[in-house]
């Protein structure tokens, strides 16, 4: 991959921060645009601009036929079997409330069991949470062992005829530890349960075929891999979201509103994937998030995963040359992707966020929405975490580490 | 005449443990607050003059050239609103 090729396609990395030139390690919060992102947003309000579905004239026609050729662009990145399974929404964790609240609501009781592992993000915790003090089921939590990796024992042992769901993220935000969802999956359809996987930080970042993996649902942000906020991605098995009912009510997501006044109202849901896009969807979202995901297949998945792998192992290195640097995670880089948590003894995790700040360098600092495995597994009060994408360099590496020492001798 | 509200841009508690207090200053008046701060606080280190690890009335924070600035062990915001009207009018 030719990362200065990469970088002349982002606008933003020409900019100076605090007199400083941008470096940007944020990219497990949020990625920046390309041109070919931000140009495709321009041209559908420049061109193209309706709204979708219904109405008869061109320009409804043209916003339709994008954003539906926007939903099967996706469909094919991720392998699903057909479009109507991709809803749209507005990221992962609207992704995840909506599997919560819709299916949640619908099939569990008191009695069953939803399994998720200490090592989540808040986003596939507290909808679980929500909706167990309505139905009254019982969440299990799978423990994280202290590098941060899945106790998979634990977690299969977990399971049991009660289990209905277990929820896990492919890659954890925090550690950026590879879970094997693919091996969860099979043993959760063996204890009859589905599998819902929080992918927010894998399909940006790997080749993630929902087929292969045989996630029941797999959820998704388009802003966490080159496309716009706002917009993201629920992938769901078509025969287990047929038989849920929808999230939201409104426009679109209905065939007829029929009322009498001796009968009421008869509502006539719309199919698949319009059930669950209650009103005017985020259309140059999807659009976006199309091109985004033209661009990363253009550079091919493997490459990005090889480029993040080889960065991220550079940069551990090199933080380990100064004793007041604690990298936290695994040592084996083979089960870990392009995020490094960790910490300069003698800083406060902000501290060290601000003095890097000032060097234009952009770090996040805090529980990075994962409290319980800040506390429970990691043992920390909080971290620090430099997280690369495709154009970030070893050259910015060694930049932030200089700083680093520098951070490490106050 | 002068409030603190002229100099702030935003107050931001941060998460972890830590409950640290992140003061961030307006763009077009953060030299000016930087200036009244370091003539008033006492200054016990700094780095490269982009950032001051300073003490006021027996608080203890960090300055950055950037505008910003991280106050820690603050109770209250009332507290927090005290001292930097001290530091700053």
């Amino acid at each position: 991959m030719d990362v200065q090729a990469v970088r002349q396609d982002f606008p933003i990395l020409n900019r100076q921060v605090n007199n400083n030139p941008l470096i940007y390690f944020d990219n497990a919060a949020t990625t920046q645009k390309p041109c070919q992102v931000i140009d495709a947003i321009s041209d559908f309000y420049e061109n193209h601009n309706a709204n979708v579905h219904r109405a008869v004239h061109t320009l409804s026609l043209e916003a339709t036929d994008l954003y539906e050729k926007s939903r099967e662009e996706i469909a094919k990145f991720v392998n699903a079997k057909q479009p109507a399974e991709l809803v749209f929404v507005r990221g992962t964790t609207e992704a995840i409330n909506l599997v919560a609240y819709s299916w949640g609501l619908s099939s569990l009781s008191k009695g069953d069991e939803v399994l998720v592992s200490l090592m989540e993000h808040h986003s596939n915790i507290v909808p679980w949470e929500i909706i167990s003090k309505i139905k009254g089921f019982t969440i299990k939590y799978a423990n994280v062992n202290s590098d941060g990796t899945l106790d998979y024992d634990d977690f299969e042992s977990k399971f049991c005829s009660k289990t209905k769901i277990a929820c896990l993220s492919h890659v954890s935000n925090v550690t950026g530890v590879i879970n094997d969802v693919k091996q969860i999956a099979k043993v959760a359809h063996e204890n009859g349960a589905l599998m819902l996987v929080d992918a927010a930080q894998s399909v940006p970042h790997m080749t993630v075929d929902v087929q292969d993996l045989d996630a029941d649902f797999l959820a998704f942000s388009g802003h966490k891999m080159l496309g716009p906020t706002g917009i993201g991605v629920l992938y769901g098995k078509k025969e287990l979201l047929e038989k849920i009912p929808p999230f939201q009510g409104g426009g679109e997501m209905i065939k007829e509103v029929e009322f009498s006044q001796n009968k009421g109202c008869s509502i006539n849901w719309n199919d698949l994937p319009w059930k669950f896009e209650a009103g005017t969807p985020n259309i140059e979202g999807a659009v976006g998030l199309a091109e985004a995901v033209k661009y990363l297949e253009a550079l091919g998945m493997d490459e990005v995963l090889s480029h993040e792998k080889a960065l991220t192992k550079y940069a551990i290195e090199r933080m380990q040359e100064c004793n007041k640097i604690m990298v936290h995670g695994p040592c084996d880089f083979s089960k870990k992707c392009g995020i490094i948590p960790f910490n300069v003894k003698g800083s406060s995790s902000h501290d060290v966020a601000l003095i890097c700040d000032n060097y234009g360098i952009m770090i996040r600092s805090g529980y990075h929405c994962a409290q319980p495995l800040h506390q429970q597994v990691l043992k920390l009060q909080s971290s620090d975490r430099a997280s690369f994408y495709i154009y970030n360099t070893r050259e910015e590496i060694d930049r932030f580490v200089e700083v680093l020492k520098e951070i490490g001798q106050l | 005449m002068a409030t603190v509200e002229d100099y702030v841009s935003r107050i931001e508690g941060t998460c972890g443990e830590e409950k640290d207090v992140i003061v961030v200053f307006k763009y077009e008046k953060k030299d000016e607050a930087i200036s009244q701060i370091l003539k008033k606080a006492k200054l016990k280190n700094t780095i490269a003059g982009i950032i001051f690890e300073l003490t006021f009335q027996d608080t203890s924070f960090r300055l950055y050239s950037s505008g910003k600035a991280i106050f820690r062990s603050i109770k209250n915001k009332q507290e927090l609103n005290n001292l930097l009207a001290n530091l700053l009018l």
